[in-house]
């Protein structure tokens, strides 16, 4: 092999050995880092804190990562950091391997709520959709292919037949949707289109007519539209909006939260206890989801 | 290594110093440069077989229990995070693979090869140095571009020309991995087309062949080894892409019934769902008995290259 391949093949390597050093280590200057890890949906709320915090506190640097609720989980049991924020609650069976390997029970402390919008073309007619006809639409057995079953006329979308945009089958808002809509017990219909992220998901929707799909509602942009949802067919539909989500009426809300394990002790603790202060809950709501603690 | 020794020898008669301190650098740095080479030689080996033995041992544990091989082959219900019971059924991954690998060979090799046989003989001087400089620079663009360009762009395109209902499909995946294969499928064609001897050339000529049928009756028989490697290693570009394929196709589980419909290819699943797979599980080492099958895959065409390529050469003796 000539010397030039083998420089290649070093290159190519020495990311992958730097990587697992990075993100998750003390930094040098003595300084002190918080490593948060975790849910796409809450990755934005996250950042927004991070960068708030350490310009009120410039000694403390709070590292933020997303890729999903399950890698804050499996990040937070491996030890690789020290929040994880998901969108979904710990499984038992997570929990279990949490306490043996971590040697703590983990501490979930909810920071906010999320309202799952759910999202259609712009040119889609459709103003609103119930629980019963999501779960007919997206869960296995369910009769719902066609927009003209939910009385779109044919030939608005281009083509009659419904694409569902869905999540990656690990990310926390597949599972939040899959119990929202379908209970516990039943699948997702597969042949979906399974967006990597929820961003990936709105924009695929907004360019595709005859799409549907879900995503937290601080998604929304200008090119798409959200649909108004009810429990049951033929309700009126709730759209999804902060004091509809506070207020409980919109159906389809779940919790935010941060796990830790054990106690939350020292920079943690401080920075916990300012996500839920006034200042941190503000940023939540500023950035179109809605806070855990309502400071008037 | 002794033609150096006598270049310094040489020297050293001329003017005595100089002479000498080359002979001395050359004394212990050629053995050393020669040890260099050979370890970079071997470290290919060690890689290959350390990567090999990772992904094993991931994969073992369900490989000879757990996983059901007949399941994970035959049925395309691929449903690993099912809290009512999960299933690993590979065969639409397996078939989406295939089938975007196919489609992109389909339009990359007759493009690839045209632009190859383009370049090598039908053109010269600026022109010639200006489309291999831009070919090159095509090789060079990151697949997530790549996979950007056919979610933003071929997508509604997509949907606009033939009425499909969602741009992202096999078709959009097919032409983005088309168009990575084909730098690849050029630069080595060329080199092919380009080592075969003029005299060859000139035979033909003065029997009277037409500039195509020198190219299709001499040239391409004669570098068929070259052309061989040129679409074999095309074709191990597009198995292994991930980012571009995990954007542009759709990543929907579903074996496709036209160009039209989304795919989800091995690749892409493995890069979708690794981060989320808490390690030690069952999903987390069948996600890794994927990458076995795709190490079986390139050690498949890996090995037929060798043979057809082998078996033409007994043909030529």
């Amino acid at each position: 092999m000539p010397p030039r391949s083998c420089l290649f093949l070093i290159s190519g390597l020495l990311p992958l050995v730097l990587c697992g050093f990075c993100g998750c280590e003390k930094p040098a200057d003595g300084k002190l880092a918080i490593r948060n890890e975790g849910s796409d949906t809450m990755v934005n709320i996250a950042e927004a804190w991070a960068e708030q915090y350490h310009r009120e506190h410039p000694n403390v640097r709070v590292q933020v990562l997303g890729g999903g609720s399950g890698v804050g989980i499996a990040s937070l049991i491996d030890g690789n950091c020290d929040m994880a924020n998901t969108s979904r609650k710990m499984k038992p069976a997570e929990i279990d391997t949490a306490r043996s390997r971590r040697g703590g029970e983990p501490r979930e402390i909810v920071v906010g709520h999320d309202a799952l919008a759910i999202y259609v073309h712009k040119r889609n007619p459709l103003d609103s959709i119930s629980i019963e006809e999501l779960a007919d639409l997206y869960g296995e057995g369910g009769k719902i292919t066609k927009w003209s079953q939910l009385g779109v006329p044919e030939g608005t979308l281009g083509t009659d037949q419904i694409i569902r945009v869905n999540r990656q089958s690990s990310s926390g808002t597949y599972a939040y949707f899959r119990e929202a809509v379908l209970g516990k017990g039943r699948d997702l219909k597969l042949a979906s289109i399974d967006a990597n992220g929820s961003k990936d998901a709105v924009s695929l929707i907004s360019h595709t007519p005859s799409a549907i799909g879900y995503s937290g509602m601080g998604y929304v942009t200008p090119d798409i539209k959200t649909l108004r949802v009810s429990k049951r067919r033929g309700e009126p539909g709730v759209a999804p909006t902060v004091e509809n989500a506070r207020n409980g009426s919109y159906p389809i809300t779940r919790p935010l939260q941060i796990y830790v394990i054990g106690t939350p002790a020292g920079a943690v603790k401080d920075y916990v206890n300012w996500i839920l202060s006034p200042v941190g809950q503000k940023i939540v709501l500023e950035l179109g989801y809605v806070p855990a603690k309502l400071h008037e | 290594m002794s033609n150096a020794k006598d270049a310094a020898a040489a020297g050293s008669s001329n003017s005595h110093l100089p002479g000498r301190v080359l002979r001395i650098a050359s004394d212990w740095s050629e053995p050393a440069i020669e040890w260099i080479i050979r370890l970079c030689g071997w470290s290919a080996i060690l890689f290959v077989f350390s990567i090999f033995f990772f992904v094993f041992r991931e994969a073992a544990p369900v490989l000879f229990g757990k996983l059901s091989l007949i399941e994970f082959f035959t049925s395309a219900r691929w449903q690993p995070t099912s809290e009512v019971r999960p299933e690993y059924g590979a065969l639409a991954l397996l078939v989406g693979t295939l089938a975007v690998t196919g489609l992109a060979m389909l339009i990359a090799v007759p493009l690839g090869l045209g632009a190859a046989v383009y370049i090598s003989e039908f053109s010269s001087g600026k022109l010639k140095e200006t489309l291999k400089i831009l070919i090159e620079l095509l090789a060079a663009i990151p697949s997530i571009v790549w996979g950007f360009i056919g979610y933003m762009v071929l997508g509604p395109l997509i949907i606009t020309t033939t009425g499909a209902a969602v741009g992202v499909n096999l078709l959009n995946g097919g032409i983005i991995l088309a168009l990575m294969s084909v730098p690849i499928i050029v630069s080595v064609g060329e080199d092919a087309l380009k080592a075969v001897p003029d005299a060859y050339r000139e035979a033909a000529l003065s029997l009277g062949a037409s500039r195509w049928e020198i190219v299709y009756r001499v040239l391409f028989p004669a570098a068929r080894n070259g052309l061989l490697a040129a679409v074999l290693l095309g074709v191990g570009r597009a198995i292994g892409e991930t980012m571009a394929v995990l954007m542009a196709t759709g990543h929907a589980v579903e074996i496709p019934h036209s160009p039209l419909d989304p795919i989800r290819t091995l690749t892409a699943t493995i890069a979708s769902e690794l981060g989320e797979a808490v390690s030690g599980s069952v999903h987390y080492r069948v996600l890794f008995v994927i990458g076995v099958v795709l190490f079986a895959i390139t050690f498949a065409i890996n090995l037929i290259a060798d043979l057809v390529v082998k078996g033409i050469h007994n043909e030529q003796n």
